[in-house]
């Protein structure tokens, strides 16, 4: 695998930018997983925001930003004895049935498609975790069938509640929190995918993988009950690495 | 502990912030005037990360129910234990049955209230900064009880207060961002020399400005914020994300606020001037 043109700028006094080309890819996003990986092994005190095609390293007190850079820069250039990122398929429970879907009938008819079409093609992707951001656990996914892309709503929704699932333009994802949003919803999650009574509060991470699948209501009270009681287990594979 | 008869307009419980939980969306939280807060822990012996009481323009009213050691820094806000007059910066004792009430506000926005021992709230994933829905408490209300941390933990040798600088500049240090460079001529140009004033749009989350620059068309995939980053919306609105704030976007960085810049802002409220010290 050939090394990127990297940009490293400083980002403040205390953080610095590392960005890849201005692409959404997985190969991109693969390979900032990577490094992130390299660079927590040699500098544990560093936070680290990936997203997209960047990845930002914040420290606690101001940093030499060119000393930091010409480390990195040959951090990367020694790019083959980089650990093997761990990543995860994570595979997301959704009932896509009433009262949940509000705006799934306006959707098939605006797609000329059935419901249950629609809620195969959903279920039939797998999309990547591009970045968390926006709310504590939301994901920002890549990899919607286009025939499924379709504008958020005209006028947000003032409450859309935990777990609901939308579509917004070319993206799809669940809202971890009851909040304002603008996004058409067609089913519901009874998982948690950010739950602050955990450690960690949010086990998926940016790199990995989500798959949904379709639910009835009962499984969704079912489901909704063990992930109170914390006896709920999201199923997960591990991925191999392509850059290993 | 300490009974909270008011609550006054927005009071929280903040400490230095909730790191290492920024790539799963965690905002960083904590005292939006670092210094202040850090002041007044300092002035009761406490350590600086202890967790103290943000008063945002309106204070509370509090009851002592034990003795307790305080300092209040920051905004001056006409604060009185029972008849007395109290100053800002200063070490105060208070037996149980006093009441700490807060007056007009003077200067500033946001006052800290240190207790010698901390205020010792729930620590939610490594913080007591309170961030609803990360924490359960969003703000005070009339009837909460407070308890006060562990005199043994505090252990520092008294701090020198700040001087009130703070509270009287309107240079806000900055630092160019990582999209700096895509400034034109002219947006550089109302940067460096504007007078902004803080618009009605302000909070823990972020500050908007009221004056807007030219409009720009650059646009860029989600990436990573700051405390303190300062974005440019294509229309030329100028929002400086706070300690609330989320931890990506995908407006431009044009500057970064210095630590300083974001404790200096935190003091300005709506209506206040302001002008970018770009270095």
């Amino acid at each position: 695998m050939s090394l990127y043109e990297l940009s490293y700028r400083p980002f403040g006094n205390k953080a610095l930018l590392i960005e890849w080309p201005e692409q959404i890819e997985e190969d991109i996003l693969n390979d900032i997983i990577g490094f992130r990986t390299a660079i927590a092994n040699l500098y544990p005190d560093l936070e680290m925001v990936p997203a997209y095609n960047s990845l930002t390293l914040i420290a606690s007190t101001p940093m030499d930003h060119d000393l930091l850079i010409s480390d990195l820069v040959s951090l990367y250039a020694r790019k083959e004895k980089m650990v093997v990122a761990k990543r995860k398929l994570w595979n997301i429970p959704v009932c896509y049935d009433a009262p949940f879907c509000p705006d799934l009938p306006e959707l098939a008819v605006s797609k000329g498609m059935s419901e249950e079409a629609i809620v195969e093609q959903h279920t039939s992707a797998t999309y990547t975790v591009y970045a968390i951001g926006f709310l504590p656990g939301f994901m920002y996914l890549g990899g919607m069938p286009e025939t499924l892309h379709f504008p958020r709503r005209e006028h947000p929704r003032l409450k859309v509640p935990r777990g609901a699932v939308g579509i917004g333009g070319k993206q799809t994802g669940i809202y971890p929190q009851a909040s304002p949003g603008g996004w058409n919803l067609i089913g519901n999650s009874p998982i948690r995918v950010f739950n602050p009574e955990n450690d960690p509060p949010c086990g998926i991470s940016v790199g990995d993988q989500i798959r949904f699948y379709a639910i009835d209501k009962d499984m969704h009270e079912l489901f909704t009950i063990q992930v109170e009681s914390g006896v709920f287990q999201i199923k997960t594979l591990e991925l191999d690495d392509q850059s290993a | 502990m300490i009974k909270v008869l008011n609550p006054g307009l927005f009071t929280t419980i903040q400490d230095t912030g909730r790191f290492r939980l920024r790539d799963k969306g965690v905002p960083v939280s904590g005292a939006m005037d670092h210094r202040a807060a850090t002041t007044a822990n300092l002035l009761v012996h406490n350590l600086p990360e202890a967790a103290v009481l943000e008063i945002t323009m309106t204070g509370p009213v509090l009851d002592f129910e034990e003795h307790c050691s305080f300092a209040i820094c920051g905004a001056l806000m006409s604060p009185k234990l029972d008849e007395e007059t109290l100053e800002n910066n200063r070490v105060y004792k208070a037996n149980p049955g006093q009441k700490l009430k807060f007056g007009r506000l003077q200067k500033g926005y946001r006052a800290y209230l240190a207790v010698a021992g901390g205020f010792d709230t729930d620590i939610v994933l490594g913080s007591r900064s309170w961030y609803f829905p990360v924490t359960s408490r969003r703000q005070l209300k009339k009837g909460d009880v407070l308890q006060v941390g562990d005199l043994a933990n505090s252990k520092q040798e008294k701090a020198e207060a700040y001087p009130d600088v703070f509270l009287h500049s309107d240079y806000i240090e900055a630092y160019p961002g990582p999209e700096y460079g895509l400034l034109s001529d002219r947006q550089n140009d109302q940067l460096h020399k504007g007078i902004f004033k803080v618009s009605n749009e302000n909070n823990r989350m972020a500050y908007q400005l009221h004056e807007k620059i030219f409009r720009h068309e650059h646009s860029m995939l989600t990436s990573a914020t700051l405390p303190g980053t300062v974005q440019l919306t294509p229309d030329g609105r100028i929002i400086i994300l706070m300690k609330d704030a989320q931890t990506t976007g995908g407006y431009p960085r044009i500057l970064q606020l210095s630590d300083r810049g974001i404790a200096m802002l935190s003091q300005k409220k709506a209506g206040d001037q302001l002008i970018f010290a770009i270095k």
